[in-house]
């Protein structure tokens, strides 16, 4: 029988919660004992999600930011959500480098990192709508 | 900040937090600049000794210095990586743009 799990968080939209949700993460994966670098790589693309949705898809903190992780076998899926913003163009707001926001120092490497240490990022979203980034990744292949 | 130390006249040593992330970021870029003023900094030393996570608003935080520092003249540069850190400047080219000391 291969595992399965399910769990949900929402928070408020402010940065405080950046740490409290890729730690939240990775203790939740923790029972299907992945490797160190693992957890990291996770760590840091629900990091950079999780950011993007505070940061870009918001400006009232008081609004609400949904991650889902699921697990199923050895296969991690995390959604993070936003019902902010939107992206009007999803393929130029992922090319490294690019932000909208330069003025804060933002790298432009947000989705660059979530693609370098997820096997899988999907990105839907719509201005005025929201975003919703979806990563997969196989622990202990 | 944490900690911090100059090893000789102009050149400063800023160790870094443990977590470096958008929360910790401000901070970090706030206290790193008001001493690059004080002590009148040429050549800026990031220690990674005691980081054990980094997302790419630090890679933000250590561009934007290297931006202001070079328009002045100085220099940028990192040392103690551990691996993951490591990883984090491979993915990002940041070995590319500022010196890595080595260990
Ligand atoms: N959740 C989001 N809501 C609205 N816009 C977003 C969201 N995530 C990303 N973006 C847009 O995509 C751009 C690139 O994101 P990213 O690669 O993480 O770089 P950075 O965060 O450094 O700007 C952002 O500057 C922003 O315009
Ligand atoms: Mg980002």
């Amino acid at each position: 029988m291969q595992n399965r799990n399910q769990m949900k968080l929402e928070f408020d939209a402010r940065s405080v919660n950046e740490g409290f949700a890729r730690m939240a993460v990775a203790a939740f994966i923790a029972e299907e004992n992945p490797t160190l670098d693992e957890i990291s790589d996770i760590k840091t693309a629900v990091s950079e999600a999780v950011t993007n949705a505070i940061i870009h898809g918001y400006d009232d903190p008081e609004q609400k930011v949904a991650v889902i992780c699921k697990i199923e076998g050895r296969n991690v899926e995390i959604v993070v959500e936003d019902k902010g913003k939107g992206i009007a163009d999803v393929k130029t707001a992922m090319e490294p480098f690019y932000t909208t926001r330069p003025e804060l120092e933002r790298s432009g490497m947000g989705f660059a990192f979530m693609e370098a240490f997820m096997d899988e990022v999907q990105v839907i979203s719509a201005p005025g709508e929201g975003t919703k980034v979806i990563m997969r990744k196989k622990i202990g292949a | 900040m944490e900690n911090y130390y100059e090893r000789e006249k102009g050149s400063l040593t800023v160790v870094m937090p443990r977590e470096i992330d958008h929360h910790q970021a401000n901070q970090l870029r706030v206290e790193t600049d008001m001493l690059i003023e004080a002590y009148h900094v040429r050549h800026l030393v990031f220690d990674f000794s005691k980081t054990e996570f980094m997302d790419s608003s630090g890679i933000g935080v250590i561009i934007g210095r290297c931006k202001n520092l070079g328009y002045q003249g100085g220099e940028v540069s990192a040392k103690n990586l551990n691996d993951r850190i490591q990883k984090i400047f491979l993915v990002s080219g940041l070995q590319k743009i500022i010196k890595v000391e080595e260990n």
